[in-house]
């Protein structure tokens, strides 16, 4: 088996419109969460999200891009942009034709299905853009990243919920483990944020009016978000042999399904994915010393997944750091795994953990150590990021220190 | 506007030329207009004239809408304009 490293890190988020900035913001705690502004807001209850704010695409894409790219699909681009720049990695020959690109999302194009309803619904139009679907389609933003950058290889996408950027990453990661591909890209991408989006997900009665705020006893609710985060999984030889910049080691995964409910998450399915991510490692569990929570800031949620991580982790559980960015940059549904590996990359290589945010009264059911509203510099070697979707679908990474 | 200004101004635009550039004899292939950007074209010019264009991205040569050359494509619409009214 080879050894799997990321060489490249892109992301646009309500924190930051690149890594650097999102870095920055999650060392300081700051909150990314906001008056949401776009069209009939004001008859949606719930009005606060993680809103990537100043991304315009006129300017960064020509008129026939921006007919064909939904805002995900903008996003990814400007995130893979960023990710294979700081890689340094040329798609070119063999390399270009075994390398792909696999992302996660769970809408795809969300505000083009939604824009498009809108004008033969209720205003009543009988046409609309010819490149409707293939600008809604889910694998819309995969298919521009393989023709910008030329990766010929196997690429798809992959829809979980909000997993998705798990499964898509695990699936990258296992591909280039395996030598079927020298590198990969690999992340996801969501913008739900316009009405139906918001609405559809108001319906479930389970989002925060007024913040996200993960394992604290007065938590709410979830709080949307949108963005992207893209990554270069490259074999390790592959990588070291052009001098590349190695971010960190993925060294291992597990996936697992609760089988079980279509909401309700489940203690021993997301026990199950984070002890097989350890044991896919081969790594002991006193090995990790931070988790990268699912932390949604749901009642459900969050003791379901203290109480696993009990369970997996025994004693080492009150000495390993958990904290849930989402405080932060909001829950980006199918793109959230790959934004919040980044907290992960954070903690590796630069020795400082995000925060949990908006963190105000301790809950017995969630009692660990969350990082509670400042960032901490420790050292930590290994790191896990969470990922349960709705559907009882889970995903965990596993990475390392290089 | 007359029809033949609207329709060289919509096609110069999916072209990115200047509507000096098109002619009554240019071709979609002259102008560098692929199968996208025809489809594209054909919804802007429905959208302009409030008009249904009888046209498959299939068998464009066996819609009953010649695209031969600009001067096909606005006699085309014109027909179609006068049969709504």
């Amino acid at each position: 088996m080879k050894r799997v490293v990321i060489t490249g890190a892109g992301t646009i988020n309500s924190l930051g419109h690149s890594v650097p900035d999102t870095f920055e913001a999650m060392r300081e705690g700051r909150c990314g969460i906001g008056e949401l502004e776009f069209r009939d807001v004001e008859r949606l209850a719930i009005r606060i999200g993680g809103q990537v704010r100043g991304f315009e695409a006129e300017g960064r894409f020509n008129r026939q891009q921006m007919s064909l790219y939904d805002r995900f699909t903008q996003f990814t681009l400007t995130a893979a942009k960023e990710a294979i720049e700081q890689s340094g990695i040329v798609f070119s020959g063999e390399v270009a034709a075994k390398s792909g690109v696999v992302l996660g999302t769970a809408g795809g194009g969300v505000s083009t299905w939604d824009d498009n309803y809108r004008a033969v619904y209720e205003e009543g139009k009988n046409r609309v853009h010819p490149f409707v679907v293939p600008k809604l389609m889910n694998n819309a933003a995969a298919s521009h990243v393989s023709m910008e950058f030329n990766l010929k290889g196997p690429s798809f996408t992959v829809s979980t919920a909000c997993a998705s950027s798990n499964h898509a990453m695990a699936q990258a990661f296992q591909m280039v483990r395996s030598g079927m591909a020298p590198a990969m890209i690999t992340g996801g991408s969501e913008s739900m944020l316009c009405f139906g989006g918001v609405k559809a997900w108001e319906g479930l009665r389970v989002m925060s009016k007024d913040a996200c705020r993960p394992f604290s006893a007065n938590r709410n609710g979830m709080v949307q978000g949108e963005g992207a985060g893209i990554f270069v999984f490259e074999e390790y030889e592959h990588a070291k042999a052009r001098g590349a910049d190695i971010l960190c080691e993925v060294i291992g995964f597990a996936m697992s399904s609760d089988a079980a409910d279509i909401v309700m998450p489940s203690k021993q399915g997301a026990a199950r994915a984070m002890a097989g991510a350890l044991s896919d490692a081969r790594i002991n569990p006193d090995e990790v010393g931070y988790i990268n929570a699912h932390g949604t800031g749901t009642a459900a949620n969050d003791k379901t997944e203290c109480a696993a991580v009990a369970d997996v982790f025994g004693p080492h559980a009150d000495n390993l750091m958990i904290s849930s960015t989402k405080s932060m940059h909001g829950h980006l549904i199918g793109g959230t795994g790959a934004v919040e590996l980044l907290a992960c990359i954070m903690a590796l290589r630069e020795g400082v953990i995000a925060p949990t945010i908006s963190y105000e009264e301790p809950d017995p059911e969630c009692a660990l150590d969350v990082v509670p509203n400042e960032a901490r510099e420790a050292k930590v070697n290994v790191a896990l990021t969470n990922a349960f979707a709705f559907g009882g679908l889970n995903a965990v990474l596993a990475l390392r220190q290089v | 506007m007359s029809t033949q200004d609207k329709v060289i101004a919509i096609i110069a635009e999916q072209a990115v030329l200047e509507p000096s550039d098109v002619t009554l004899e240019s071709t979609l292939e002259d102008l560098g207009i692929d199968s996208l950007g025809l489809v594209e074209s054909i919804f802007a010019i429905e959208e302009e004239f409030d008009i249904s264009i009888p046209f498959n991205a299939n068998e464009p040569s066996e819609s009953d809408f010649d695209i031969s050359n600009v001067a096909a494509i606005i006699a085309g619409i014109d027909k179609l304009i006068a049969e709504k009214a």
